[in-house]
């Protein structure tokens, strides 16, 4: 539409991405007809309708489209913001879906009948679709569409390629539903936080690497000279979290049409690449990654620029540095030889220092514009988020230190400690930053009711304080339990008495999951009626005529 | 049980050095005093309007 002078073409890269797709759909119909398992070949099939489905729109896309996109308008950067919008509302709902489930699985615990012997929606099939749901589903929707959109604004660049930020995106979410529903049909590998099966795997492989240069490709296009630190933060989450997923997934697949495979590693090596993964998927996916939204969000919001640049610098290194080093502190007590036990325990300690200098120069931040806090619920939510991170890092070095792991863990305290991080930390930092997005996104002045931005921090805040002090007190009692000794030197308690002990504190628990969850509801509406209601920006394009606000 | 000790040996004296040096030198950039306004700069491309 900018330029006419130019002629339309297919594009080599519309042009590898359709034959790519033709050749992976092909595969799969091929794979579902000689597939061992029934779930290999519905999998194999929705992978064959999904490769159709994304062949379908690269072709649509291009009949729609008027040359090639253009790389400025009016003088301004021409920001890829569809697969940024996609990405928003696919995190909303992931993230309910996420949630929902969460309070199934606590209920489950609480009151076992609600697993009606349906082996489905069993506890141990619903809590990975759960795990699964919120920290990749709804959390990496989060961090596309933050990580798209930051680098394209702190660049002044737009995203290379049509089809490669669609394909991410896309992409990223077929994984999604590869991964969840493969879940509840018993398909797993049955590695924490990596249960997916080696196909999904390897197009995760696919995807990942894309994403990674798109996103250099952005970076690369820049022009601005200094790469902003949200950027680095982000970079180190694509690249590390690449590196980590290859790591563990060293598997050999019994056959291409079964869904099975069987693990490289075993024993304590199995344990140590395993858990070395698992923390860093929270360092480098939940810390270092929503870090970057915090570096961009939170200066964007308070309008002040970050506390300390260079606290930034030393924050950024010093935790990748030191969080790669953390993993054998999932496995004190164990085979695991105690050299790595200790080191582990070191670099987790260590972690304090990076981690407060961040929530540090997070809310320092604010320095001069504190009183924001009282108006803006959403710039509220934020700090609340990294007020939940410094709590939930201070907590983390704690229970890694051998003599208190020995109490914490197996116990509810872990999950505690995980869901003041989650729900604290990344679910308020996303929620805080979906709130900043969908107005820009869509061109408004604001969300459409900051009153129930209000309403969902409160809720959502009684919710986990609801959630972690019952899992402190059940955790802990939970602990002590375990290692009570009567005086003849015999176990005081059997296991299902610390069971029946836990009933109250999984009600109180199950209960702030589901307010968290009503929490995320009234987000939802409010997305919802900004997206469609919401009182237009003032830059919008002229000509168009402005919304009647609706109250 | 050679091959062990000689990689574990390495990691254990040029890995702490080869992060010490890096460490140090994220630090010698971060804190250099000429490098002051270029990251003061730096601090407000997230509030530039474009």
């Amino acid at each position: 539409m900018a330029r006419p002078v130019e002629t339309k073409a297919f594009t080599l890269e519309e042009m590898g991405y359709t034959l790519f797709l033709a050749l992976l759909a092909v595969v799969c119909v091929i794979i579902a007809g000689k597939a061992w398992e029934p779930q290999m070949a519905i999998h194999a099939a929705v992978g064959a309708v999904f490769a159709a489905i994304g062949i379908f729109l690269i072709i649509k896309g291009y009949n729609d489209r008027s040359g090639q996109p253009a790389q400025t308008v009016d003088g301004k950067p021409n920001y890829n913001l569809g697969p940024v919008k996609f990405a928003s509302v696919a995190s909303m709902f992931w993230g309910v879906a996420g949630f929902l489930v969460g309070v199934i699985a606590a209920s489950q615990l609480a009151f076992p009948f609600l697993n009606f012997d349906l082996q489905w929606i069993q506890f141990g099939r619903l809590r990975p679709l759960h795990t699964s749901a919120v920290i990749f589903a709804f959390g990496g929707n989060v961090l596309l569409a933050t990580s798209i959109y930051v680098v394209q604004r702190t660049t002044q660049a737009r995203m290379p390629g049509i089809v490669t930020p669609w394909f991410i995106v896309l992409g990223y979410n077929a994984f999604i539903v590869i991964a969840g529903t493969g879940y509840l049909l018993g398909v797993t590998q049955a590695q924490e936080y990596a249960e997916p099966e080696w196909y999904a795997d390897l197009w995760l492989t696919v995807v990942w690497v894309v994403y990674l240069l798109a996103y250099l490709g952005t970076l690369w296009k820049r022009k601005e000279a200094h790469i902003y630190v949200a950027n680095w933060f982000y970079l180190s989450f694509i690249v590390t979290v690449a590196m980590l997923h290859l790591g563990n997934n060293v598997r050999v697949p019994v056959s291409v049409f079964s869904y099975q495979s069987v693990q490289v590693f075993s024993g304590v090596q199995n344990a140590m690449v395993q858990w070395w993964y698992g923390h860093n998927a929270v360092g480098f996916f939940l810390t270092a990654a929503f870090l970057g939204i915090m570096y961009y969000f939170v200066p964007k919001r308070a309008e002040r620029p970050v506390y300390s640049y260079r606290l930034s610098i030393i924050h950024f290194w010093a935790l990748i540095f030191l969080y790669i080093w953390a993993g054998p502190h999932h496995l004190h007590y164990t085979a695991l030889p105690e050299w790595a036990s200790t080191l582990g325990m070191t670099f987790s300690i260590m972690l304090w220092m990076p981690s407060w200098g961040g929530m540090i120069n997070g809310l320092m931040t604010l320095s001069g514009a504190w009183d924001k806090l009282r108006t803006d619920p959403v710039l509220r939510m934020l700090v609340v988020s990294v007020a939940f991170y410094g709590m939930s890092t201070f907590e983390g070095p704690l229970m890694s230190i051998k003599a208190v792991n020995g109490l914490s863990h197996y116990t509810d305290w872990t999950v505690g400690h995980v869901h003041s991080g989650a729900l604290g930390w990344v679910g308020f930092v996303s929620f805080g930053a979906l709130y900043c997005l969908f107005p820009w996104l869509w061109n408004k002045k604001e969300m459409w009711s900051l009153k129930l931005v209000s309403w969902h921090f409160w809720t959502a805040t009684i919710g986990i304080v609801f959630y972690i002090c019952a899992m402190w007190v059940s955790g802990i009692m939970q602990g002590l339990m375990w290692r009570a000794y009567d005086k003849l030197g015999f176990l005081e308690y059997s296991f299902i008495e610390t069971v029946a002990a836990m009933h109250p504190y999984y009600v109180i628990r199950a209960t702030g999951g589901l307010l968290f969850l009503v929490g995320a509801l009234i987000m939802v509406y409010n997305l919802y009626m900004t997206v469609v209601h919401g009182e237009d920006a003032e830059s919008a394009t002229a000509g168009s005529p402005a919304l009647a606000p609706a109250e | 049980m050679s091959t062990y000790n000689s990689l574990a040996e390495f990691a254990q004296t040029w890995g702490l050095v080869y992060f010490f040096v890096i460490f140090a030198g994220v630090l010698v950039y971060a804190l250099w005093p000429s490098n002051r306004r270029s990251f003061d700069e730096a601090s407000r491309v997230p509030l530039r309007e474009d």
